[in-house]
């Protein structure tokens, strides 16, 4: 799954936001509707499709959702 | 590693109490709409049930208790032993199981004794009470579970005061040397104590003045130090790691395919949870894998027993095959698995 994939299927996790809103450079957390259960929605949705568990401080540690994409793919390589 | 059978044991009841009182996450004032639609659709509690103030976890047990001594028609006289597994017992002391072998009219010749855990404790307690009658040296016990979690959230804390219902729990176990093996796997790890966690009132830090002083944690998350706190993430990321890694054990153990398991009855913990365990242990047959979370909420250690009053009550008197799995406050978690055979349920008992 590249980067932009990803961004829309994530999107996907999101109840009210339009398709093709957000981009990889997104600050997800600026999202109008995000809250901390769409911290466990993300985190769902990582586990499920790469096998990989994001934890408090990744998500802490990140911004965009580009940051969190790569946060993902070091931890399926290593 | 504490994998392992217990023979002769089977498990002839379950019963279960609820109070009648309902609350509705739609009426929860501090969610905005948005929140709300979130949080049906995500953690899929729609309502759930809160004790009145005068109504304890021993209330619920104890109605639950009698129902099903009835429902069995067993002699009170033969019951050698009861465990009060719960994290709201009625007093520090003395243990809760005590006054309940006094309230229920057991035989002073009855062993009793509460045990301290939370989502985990349905599973443990099948734990303790087989491997006490498996020997046959007592024949007959009561395993009483459940908890008043509503008492200890505060309204102004959206992470905890919509997740948690009151239940409690009552299910009778034999000595039956024509039993087939119960297999489990429990496990704790005590580095996630702080997950979710009541700070004050304990040996540890006790009753100070500033204890039940409200403060603002976080925006939307305002508590005191009686009240409990619980950091989701956390407590998804421990259940995503551990409890299908733990079950995937068992079965091997066991020598259980998954396939051959009729129902997969999970602690309810919070749909999101639930589903991505269910995911990986790549069940796909949804009618395997009953839920009561959204009409209780998470009831701590009587969602398991309450799930199968709620759904498998004609299932279990048929030869079924069954697995437990609990797993929250400690971290503690532990599952089984088990042929049923002639369960008697009971009808869900409102009070």
């Amino acid at each position: 799954m590249d980067i932009y994939e990803f961004t829309k299927q994530i999107e996907g996790e999101f109840e009210d936001v339009e398709p093709g809103t957000l981009t990889p450079t997104t600050n997800y957390r600026e999202i109008k509707s995000w809250s901390s259960m769409y911290a466990l929605i993300v985190i769902a949705f990582v586990d499920a499709n790469f096998d990989v568990q994001l934890s408090a401080d990744d998500l802490r540690n990140s911004q965009t959702i580009e940051d969190i994409y790569k946060i993902v793919m070091s931890k399926k390589t290593s | 590693m504490a994998l392992l059978s217990i023979n002769n044991v089977s498990i002839r009841g379950i019963a279960s109490c609820v109070p009648k009182s309902k609350i509705f996450t739609k009426d929860y004032p501090y969610f905005s709409e948005s929140e709300l639609d979130l949080f049906v659709k995500s953690v899929g509690i729609t309502e759930r049930r809160v004790a009145p103030a005068e109504v304890s976890t021993s209330d619920l047990c104890f109605h639950a208790a009698e129902k099903l001594i009835k429902d069995l028609a067993w002699n009170k006289e033969d019951i050698d032993c009861l465990i009060f597994v719960s994290q709201s017992p009625d007093y520090f002391l003395p243990a809760t199981a005590i006054i309940l072998q006094n309230r229920l009219g057991l035989s002073k010749k009855t062993m009793a004794f509460d045990v301290g855990l939370g989502c985990s404790g349905y599973v443990y307690g099948l734990q303790l009470m087989a491997s006490l009658l498996s020997s046959g040296n007592i024949k007959k016990g009561l395993l009483l579970v459940g908890d008043k979690s509503t008492l200890s959230t505060h309204i102004e804390d959206k992470s905890t005061y919509p997740l948690f219902g009151d239940a409690g729990c009552a299910t009778a176990m034999e000595y039956n040397p024509n039993a087939s093996i119960m297999y489990f796997n429990l496990q704790s790890d005590g580095s996630g104590e702080d997950a979710i966690k009541i700070l004050d009132g304990g040996a540890r830090n006790t009753v100070r003045p500033d204890t039940f002083d409200i403060q603002e944690i976080e925006p939307g998350i305002k508590r005191s130090r009686r009240h409990l706190s619980l950091s989701g993430i956390d407590i998804f990321n421990f259940a995503l790691k551990e409890v299908s890694a733990n079950i995937n054990d068992l079965l091997a153990y066991a020598h259980v395919q998954k396939e051959e398991i009729d129902y997969f009855v999970f602690h309810q913990a919070n749909k999101l949870i639930n589903e991505s365990v269910r995911k990986k242990l790549k069940v796909t047959d949804l009618t395997k894998v009953p839920y009561s979370i959204n009409l209780f909420g998470n009831t701590s250690s009587a969602s398991i027993p309450l799930t199968i009053t709620c759904h498998l009550k004609s299932e279990l008197k048929k030869e079924k095959t069954i697995l437990f799995s609990g797993f929250g406050v400690g971290f503690s978690w532990a599952s089984c698995v088990f042929k049923s055979n002639e369960i008697v349920c009971s009808d869900l008992i409102e009070i």
